[in-house]
């Protein structure tokens, strides 16, 4: 195996260099648990070395190895449910919950990185057969392929988010022309009046329409925003909890919010930065009927 | 924003006529001792204050 020590050493290092590069797209959606981090960048170079010795392997006949990969995905799916249920068991705790459709999206894009990581260490080490300044460039390529295609989209890529107006008509809440709820305390309206932001977020065309009904879009919106802006919401005071609802008749959606930082242009850009789950991502446009329906 | 169960715990009105039934219901004097009342219960059962807009508040565990 020695004459391939070469493949498999700038597979590995192809692999962990794009661990490490995609941990950082991570920290956007998940808080910086250090231990969260170690166990991560160590099986992200598992599964670099995994993908890097896959070529070895076939060269030498050795198909019983190459089996393993099997082995791995099966170990990588594990993570998948290690992360969904360490987030689910977080979220009992939270005042503002992400969603399950928010946390099976986490958890499916870190198993998924991990066969990035798998397919980035087993191609460069395919490609160091041809020699060490291939493997370079093929490994920069792939690293920056990992990175661009998986950084997802965000809400401000398919929808418009601009400012609206928190008013009351009578004890009715409303964002812009969208009820959110009933305000019974006086004292609580007056608060809300003075203290809470409101935004109106637009969507584009059909498919942003089908993806902002999802209900865990939304909450993934409204637990961006406070995670970001802070939210006076507790336990006994419900009334401060973020909501986002939608108007029935144009589909748009209002987040409405009491942020410990009442400033609407970070909000803004809380907004348009939350990501865009993939479960929420429909696409009615691409039917036939979806297109009959639009006109 | 969970889809729980949602339940009236409690009832605050200054017109008796208005409500009857099962759940607690609190008779207060004036909509000043309504509105302390409505808050107090409220903020000690982790619940919310909604208004009907006929003198009666009640409070909803969302």
């Amino acid at each position: 195996m020695e004459q391939y020590l070469l493949n498999i050493i700038a597979g590995s290092l192809a692999g962990i260099i794009a661990r490490i590069f995609m941990m950082r797209l991570d920290y956007r959606q998940y808080p910086g648990y250090p231990h969260g981090l170690i166990s991560h960048l160590s099986l992200g170079a598992i599964a670099a070395a995994l993908g890097a010795v896959a070529i070895p392997a076939l060269i030498n006949k050795d198909f019983t190895a190459f089996t393993f990969l099997a082995l791995a995905a099966q170990q990588f799916r594990e993570i998948r449910n290690i992360e969904r249920e360490t987030l689910q068991n977080l979220e009992e705790m939270r005042l503002e919950k992400r969603g399950k459709d928010y946390i099976e999206g986490i958890a499916r894009t870190f198993e998924a990185r991990n066969y990035l990581v798998m397919a980035t260490a087993f191609i460069t080490s395919a490609v160091a057969l041809a020699g060490l300044w291939y493997a370079l460039a093929a490994a920069v390529v792939l690293l920056i392929a990992s990175v661009r295609f998986m950084a997802g989209e965000v809400v401000g890529d398919i929808c418009e988010v601009v400012p609206a107006e928190i008013h009351f008509k009578d004890t009715l809440l409303f964002v812009g022309d969208i009820n959110i709820m009933t305000v019974g305390l006086r004292e609580s309206r007056e608060k809300i009046l003075h203290d809470a932001l409101g935004v109106m977020i637009k969507p584009l065309n059909d498919n942003s329409r089908a993806t902002l009904h999802d209900m865990g879009q939304r909450m993934a919106i409204s637990h961006t925003a406070a995670v970001i802006m802070g939210s006076k919401n507790e336990v006994d005071r419900p009334e401060f909890t973020p909501l986002v609802r939608k108007n029935i008749d144009t589909g748009a959606v209002a987040l409405y919010i009491v942020p410990l930082e009442k400033d609407i242009e970070a909000l803004l850009a809380a907004v348009r930065r939350t990501p865009l789950l993939e479960s929420a991502r429909l696409k009615p446009l691409k039917t036939q009927a979806g297109r009959i329906a639009s006109d | 924003m969970s889809e729980a169960a949602k339940e009236i715990l409690a009832v605050i009105t200054t017109n008796r006529n208005k409500v009857a039934g099962a759940v607690p219901i609190f008779i207060a004097d004036s909509a000043e001792e309504k509105e302390k009342v409505a808050r107090y219960l409220a903020s000690t059962l982790d619940a919310m204050v909604h208004d009907l807009e006929n003198g009666v508040y009640y409070i909803v565990k969302h």
